[in-house]
């Protein structure tokens, strides 16, 4: 990697952060795309998953930043929409049930569907909608007597997302399987019931983005964090070493066979600043952040995977970049 | 726990007295829920009530047990028992069930239970005995041992559809919950010594079942007069002394004392006497009748203005003292008592009585107020029983005279019902007139339910400018919760009980009386002469009676403790000493406020460890603890007479004789709710504790079967990250009215000035603050007379379209709303028809109803926002008329310009709602769910909120959660050790980057859950504006308020602002066109007004002109004109 004096940092002091004295911010950064194709690099540290962890380097925090905030509001995903209750004796209001209903992430590609549109009416086509049922009535077991047991005294007393079942719309049975539209999870707890309760429900959902409602977003969350560094200013050892390897996330700091404290990894430091309780170390470290050297974490609700979510956002902002430049041409 | 080296440090400095260290008691706090098991809070409300159910009521009917009459000397009517029984409710004539509060409730009827009493009478030569007749029914309190509620379990209340938590304690009357307020007044039968007007006057007010009176003795001129509302002028001291048989000078001077400093201060007021020439009793008796108030009713009896005098001073002066055979002796000495107070007064000003001492007060409970009210009622019935049977025995007639036909069950039962719905408690005989005794209960939030059962009202004016009743007294010290006062014109007249205090219930001083004399005592009626006033003697009081007195207090309030503490003795039996006054009072009365606390004895607690052990274990209760001597109760008095630590450390082996059980239990309900208070500015919990009652959450378990006027619900209310002892103690946990919103201390974009609050908008998509809004709208169908009766519509089809109407959309077949449908502003919910006559008519032809001219009265919905029905009631009411209830939904997620709050008196109104992405984010990819401005802490010193929100943070990484109970909880550095070992800044500052530009903040950002409050207060339901809209009849100007779409006034200041501005035309334009601009035709002749060009003075149209002004005006001048003022106008060209 690059040396020092490419790389400014961002310096954590007890009270506040501080910047390298010869780091003259961002403003003093004219960009060209020449060092910036040569400084840029995306590596992928992590893939678990709907979970990945990437380092995006040498990069302005506005570009940085527009790709997380993207993933979070602007990249697409079904979710659903319109609940029509045709019949809720639960004592879950029909308003707060249709909201649970709403936060339920769905198993659905969202580029294969088109923005529902005025056009295709209250009930939506196959091309933009996804339909679903939930059926479900609560009964008293007969056969089970002696019980305070709810889970065995009554039947259906809980519904479960797993209990949602897709209505395939026109030809989508044939363009989708079973196993691509769904819940992601069967298992979100939705509403109790009791003997006598049940719910007819009809679900609709649609596509939607982030900004519209939280339940479109695709993300649980996608947030980037500056990589940590840490330099020791002096020797540390015996208890102070010990002392210092606690006020650090486990691992960033390791001892040596001398006792003698030295920076193992600083990656994963969850910047606490916590040296600074003992005032015997606050002079010994020096703790910094690496201006342009993005730590993302991109957590996917499910229904896309994390570096496709990251792809999608890449395109979002392609076509609003392209949107920009037809209009300053058309102006 | 606490402070181990305090306690060391305080060792070394003297080792002596700390022969055996006081170990802090593990867990005494468990004493505080035993204690809440079986006292305190809303158990003295039901307390009092039960002693007036089971033991009040009988002894009135006891009092007032025989009706006889004048007309005939045979004929009596004699109570021999009343009881009353389990609430039940009347379905029919003489059908009667049983009921539940809850089906009250909805019903709209009264929750009570038949008052029945069995009694002997004669009617003719027959004596007859007739059981379990119905004379009443008596409101029932809510779990009390006559409610249904008592003793059940949870199960059995849930069937009942009762919430195990709600603390009974009201009534339902008419439907509605009522509480009986707690009543703060002065003390009864107690000497009060004071200034007023310059004068030293000592006061007593009696208090007897009877009479009820005030008697004043005051010093004028260096004489003392006694003052009594009977008598029209001040007698002098004297002439009283000599009516009540003392009759020398001697006897005088014993009682008043013998010094000569008393003699010579004395001596003027024996020189009136004799200046009068008042020597005999007699003559006294004379002198007192002749200054008597002439009574406007003069009582059949003849009596001389002397003996009226006897009878005045026996019963009414000093009624509380007893006279037995116009024995004067007691009263004689109580007088000179009374006396002796003043002149020391006189002499040394702090001998004054502070009136706002809390141990010269009694609080007045729904029993004793129900009792007053019932007693009331129940002579009155007697009286009119009487007067009928004086009317009717002589009259001859086929069958005999029955009283029971006359005794009508209603006269009580309206009586009763009406003083609870109203609050007007109007006894006449004591003429006791006071207003506002109930309210109804709040239930806009569980704790603001709870707190209202432990207001207590004063009967304070509220409207006087005296800060005395109204600060806070040092006596109120763990009685009334310090920071739990309204703001404003009630503040300090209006408190609230703290946790642990028990307000007493009466008990038979009978004996305790005995006991005193055992103790050594000796009677007053044995004691004469000087004796009194030897400086070694003490006198004893009980109940503001003299007892007798006592040579060695100290022996006899040992042995009284003593006796209490071996259970002996009421554990509500007080006794304390008055060095000054050299006086030993023992109290048994009802409403005195009580306290428990742990005895200390030589420096040793009685509790010890294994006390509480077994109380963990369940095997020991409060009770036991009583009965074993270990814990007692103090009342005010008392308090003041012992030396309580505030914990173990404070013992001193010499001094002390008491312990605190817990300190937080000095704060009430209310108070107890906020973490960290000892961290706060004391305003800020007061504010705080006005809030809790406006926060929005669960009010109850079985708030879904309720139908409410107006009910708040949080959709997902959560408990507090920070708890305190109290919130577990009163279930807050269980019934929360709030959520924990992750909170970042920061400014951002400005809208959040003023206290105003950035929300996430995400964190809303996904529920937080989102709230339920229940109102109802109801309806009876009625029967009338003329066998008419109101009926109910079906929905209206279109002629055309053969669609229903707009109106009548979410109209069933049946003509009410159905369940489930959404109606919208101006459609109707039961669509009423009612016949257009009414009274007594009868229609002749019978028959053809159909021809019954009916007008149309449908309920409708009001309201910009639509709302859905969530279920519709139809039932029976206690006239027999049907009654629908339908309860409307609304849900809300918050907007711009609701209000919320955290628990430290820090509101603020939501300022602008944040995209998520927009908003900062820290290193965890955590984003806020509600901003704050830091500029909120500096001047309001809540430092109380800075420590739930590490308090909070530190919880959620450790998965428990942490404590701020009052004067304890969890310790900022173990807090801080928490935050540390997670990772996490050990000052709960996080590093943050900014949204918009995705750079880091430079600061680091306060972060962390604070538990907020949804307020009641939302913009929908106070947005208004108009532009135009509907207009006043009479003077055809611009409604007034939000309710009847108003308009918005342009008042005097502005008008100000104009006209110094000199915007003439706005102030046309605003004053007259845009309001109540009328044409007037004016005669110029005679500049009155003129009708249609036409003078019809002047009798002609010659000089008639048009002109422009407010309606308002033209309609001043007719109404001048009508009161023979002409107004005339001068009109001239410009």
């Amino acid at each position: 990697m690059s040396t020092n004096i490419q790389r400014p940092r961002l310096y954590m002091d007890e009270h506040k952060l501080k910047q390298d004295p010869h780091d003259y911010g961002l403003a003093d950064e004219p960009f060209n795309l020449e060092t910036f194709k040569k400084k840029f690099q995306i590596v992928v540290v992590k893939y678990d998953g709907n979970e990945m962890e990437f380092d995006m380097i040498g990069v302005h925090p506005g570009i940085a930043n527009a790709f997380r905030r993207l993933m979070l509001s602007e990249v697409p995903s079904m979710a659903i929409e319109k609940v029509y209750i045709y019949n809720n004796t639960s004592i879950m209001q029909d308003e707060v049930l249709a909201h649970r209903l709403g936060l339920i992430p769905l198993r659905a590609d969202p580029r294969r569907f088109l923005y529902k549109t005025e056009e295709s009416g209250d009930q939506g086509n196959e091309h933009d909608t996804l339909e679903f049922e939930l059926k479900v009535k609560c009964t008293r077991r007969k056969d089970v007597k002696d019980s305070s047991n709810f889970d065995t005294i009554y039947k259906n007393h809980k519904v479960y997302s797993g209990q949602i079942k897709w209505l395939p719309k026109g030809k989508q049975s044939q363009i989708f399987s079973e196993t691509d539209v769904g819940c992601i999870h069967d298992d979100i707890l939705i509403n109790q019931l009791r003997p006598g309760h049940e719910l007819d429900l009809r679900l609709i959902a649609v596509k939607g983005i982030g900004k519209d409602h939280a339940k479109f977003s695709p993300v649980a969350t996608a947030f980037y964090r500056l990589l940590p560094e840490i330099k020791l200013n002096r020797r540390i050892e015996g208890k102070e070493a010990f002392l210092l390897q606690k006020c650090f996330s486990p691992g960033v700091i390791g001892i040596d066979e001398n006792d003698c404290a030295y920076v193992k990894d600083a990656r994963y430091d969850t910047c606490s600043r916590n040296v600074y309780r003992y005032p015997q170390l606050e002079n010994a470290v020096t703790m910094a952040r690496v201006r342009d050297h993005y730590i993302f974490n991109v957590e996917s609700v499910g229904a896309l995977k994390p570096d496709v979510i990251f792809i999608e956002a890449v395109k979002v902002l392609k076509g609003k970049c392209r949107k920009f430049l037809e209009e300053i041409e058309a102006a | 726990m606490g402070d181990q080296t305090g306690i060391e440090k305080s060792w070394d400095s003297d080792p002596k007295a700390w022969s055996k260290p006081i170990k802090p008691l593990e867990e005494k706090w468990k004493l505080v829920p035993a204690f809440l098991q079986v006292k305190g809070l809303v158990k003295q409300h039901i307390d009092s009530f039960n002693h007036f159910v089971n033991v009040d009521i009988k002894k009135i009917v006891e009092a007032n047990q025989t009706v006889i009459s004048d007309a005939d000397p045979l004929f009596y009517l004699k109570y021999l028992d009343v009881r009353v029984g389990t609430p039940d409710i009347e379905d029919g004539y003489n059908i009667t069930k049983a009921t539940t509060p809850h089906e009250c409730r909805l019903r709209d009827t009264t929750y009570s239970a038949p008052i029945t009493v069995d009694i002997e009478y004669t009617r003719g030569a027959q004596r007859i005995i007739r059981n379990n007749l119905l004379i009443g029914r008596m409101p029932v309190m809510l779990r009390s041992s006559n409610c249904v509620l008592a003793g059940k379990s949870e199960f059995e209340l849930a069937k009942m559809n009762e919430c195990p938590l709600d603390p009974g304690g009201y009534f339902v009357v008419r439907g509605q919950e009522k509480v009986i307020l707690i009543q703060e007044q002065l003390s009864w039968n107690k000497m009060i010594t004071e200034e007023f007007n310059g004068t030293v006057q000592c006061q007593v007010t009696s208090s007897t079942h009877e009479k009820k009176s005030r008697t004043l003795v005051l010093s004028k001129h260096g004489k003392y007069y006694l003052k009594h509302n009977s008598m029209t002028d001040d007698i002098p001291i004297a002439v009283i002394f000599k009516a009540m048989g003392v009759t020398s000078d001697q006897e005088i001077m014993c009682l008043i004392g013998t010094d000569t400093e008393t003699q010579n201060r004395f001596a003027p007021s024996l020189l009136e006497a004799f200046q009068l020439k008042v020597f005999t009793q007699q003559r006294a008796l004379e002198y007192m009748g002749s200054k008597l108030v002439v009574k406007r009713f003069q009582s059949a009896a003849n009596k001389t203005p002397a003996e009226e005098a006897r009878e005045l001073l026996t019963t009414t002066i000093l009624a509380h003292v007893p006279v037995e055979n116009f024995n004067f002796q007691i009263k004689s000495i109580y007088v000179s008592l009374m006396v002796r107070r003043v002149m020391t007064a006189e002499l040394d000003p702090t001998a004054f009585d502070d009136r706002d001492y809390y141990g010269n007060k009694r609080l007045e409970l729904a029993g004793s107020l129900i009792s007053l009210m019932f007693e009331d009622l129940f002579k009155r019935m007697n009286w009119e029983l009487k007067m009928i049977a004086d009317k009717n025995i002589p009259k001859v007639k086929a069958a005999q005279f029955d009283v029971v036909k006359h005794m009508r069950a209603a006269q009580i039962t309206v009586g009763l019902e009406s003083a609870i719905s109203s609050g007007n408690w109007t006894i006449k005989r004591f003429k006791m007139e006071r207003a506002g005794v109930t309210q109804v209960l709040s239930r806009l939030s569980y704790i603001s339910a709870l707190g209202m059962m432990t207001r207590v009202n004063s009967q304070f004016e509220k409207t006087r400018k005296v800060s005395g009743p109204r600060s806070l007294q040092p006596s109120q010290w763990g009685m009334l919760c310090p920071s739990d006062t309204p703001e404003g014109e009630a503040c300090g007249l209006v408190k609230n009980l703290a946790l642990m205090t028990h307000i007493t219930t009466e008990v038979d001083e009978g004996p305790v009386i005995c006991l005193a004399f055992n103790a050594g005592v000796e009677d007053i009626r044995l004691i004469g002469g000087d004796v009194i006033n030897n400086s070694k003697v003490f006198l004893v009081f009980i109940n503001g009676n003299i007892l007798g007195i006592t040579i060695s207090y100290k022996r006899l309030v040992q042995a009284f403790r003593m006796m209490r503490r071996k259970g002996r003795l009421g554990p509500f039996v007080s006794i304390h000493t008055s060095h000054t006054q050299r006086c030993v009072y023992i109290h048994t009365d009802g409403g005195r406020l009580c306290r428990p606390y742990i005895i200390v004895t030589n420096g040793k607690l009685a509790v010890e460890q294994r006390h509480i052990e077994e109380l963990k274990r369940g095997v020991r209760k409060f009770e036991d603890f009583l009965h074993d001597g270990l814990v007692e109760y103090l009342d005010v008095n008392e308090e003041n007479d012992s030396f309580i630590a505030w914990n173990e450390a404070d013992i001193t082996a010499d001094a002390t004789t008491h312990l605190e059980i817990e300190p937080f239990t000095l704060l009430g309900v209310c108070a107890g709710l906020v973490p960290y208070p000892h961290h706060n500015q004391s305003p800020r919990n007061t504010y705080q504790c006005a809030m809790g009652k406006q926060a929005m959450g669960v009010i109850g378990y079985n708030q879904k079967n309720r139908i409410d006027t107006l009910m708040y619900n949080l959709v997902y209310p959560q408990a507090p990250m920070v708890k305190s002892k109290t919130i577990e103690l009163t279930g807050f946990d269980k019934l929360p009215a709030g959520q924990n919103a992750t909170v970042a201390v920061m400014s951002y974009s400005g809208y959040d000035i003023e206290d105003a609050l950035i929300l996430n908008k995400a964190s809303i998509d996904r529920g937080y603050g989102r709230c339920l809004i229940y109102k109802n709208s109801k309806c009876t169908v009625k029967r009338y007379a003329n066998q008419t009766y109101d009926r109910i519509m079906g929905p209206v089809k279109d002629a055309l379209t053969n669609k229903v109407i707009f109106k009548h959309d979410a109209l069933d077949t049946d003509g009410i709303v159905a369940p489930g449908e959404m109606v919208v502003n101006k459609q109707i919910l039961i669509n009423k028809e009612m016949p257009a006559v009414t009274s007594i008519n009868p229609i002749e032809q019978s028959g053809q109803t159909s021809q019954i001219p009916y007008t149309a009265v449908p309920i409708s919905y009001k309201g910009p926002e639509p709302s859905y029905i969530e279920k519709v009631m139809v039932s029976a009411n206690g006239e027999e008329d049907f009654l629908i209830k339908i309860l409307l939904r609304q849900t809300r997620r918050p907007e711009i310009g609701d209000k919320f709050s955290s628990r430290h008196g820090q509101k603020g109104v939501t300022g602008l709602i944040v995209d998520q992405e927009d908003l900062p984010f820290n290193d965890y990819g955590i984003c806020p769910d509600m901003i704050m401005n830091p500029h909120g802490f500096p001047s309001r010193m809540t430092v109380g909120k800075s420590l739930e929100l590490l308090g909070g943070k530190a919880g959620l990484l450790e998965g428990k959660f942490h404590y701020g109970t009052a004067f304890g909880g969890s310790k900022c550095k173990d807090i801080q050790d928490e935050l540390f070992k997670h990772g996490f800044n050990y000052m709960g500052k996080d590093y943050f980057y900014s949204g918009i530009t995705g750079e880091s903040l430079e600061a680091y950002i306060y972060s962390g859950p604070v538990y907020y409050q949804k307020l009641k207060h939302m913009v929908q339901d106070k947005m208004h504006a108009r532009a135009r809209g509907p207009k006043a009849v009479l003077t055809r100007q611009p409604t007034q308020g939000r309710s009847r779409e108003g308009g918005l006034r342009l008042g005097e200041m502005e008008r100000d602002c104009l006209i110094s501005y000199g915007a003439s035309m706005l102030i046309m334009e605003r004053l007259m066109i845009s309001s109540d601009a009328f044409d007037v035709d004016v005669c110029k002749t005679c500049g009155r007004l003129a009708y249609c060009s036409w003078c019809h003075y002047c009798q002609s149209s010659a000089n008639v002109s048009k002109i422009s002004m407010p309606y308002a005006c033209k309609l001043l001048f007719q109404e001048l004109t009508s009161m023979n003022v002409v107004p005339k106008l001068k009109l001239q060209n410009y």
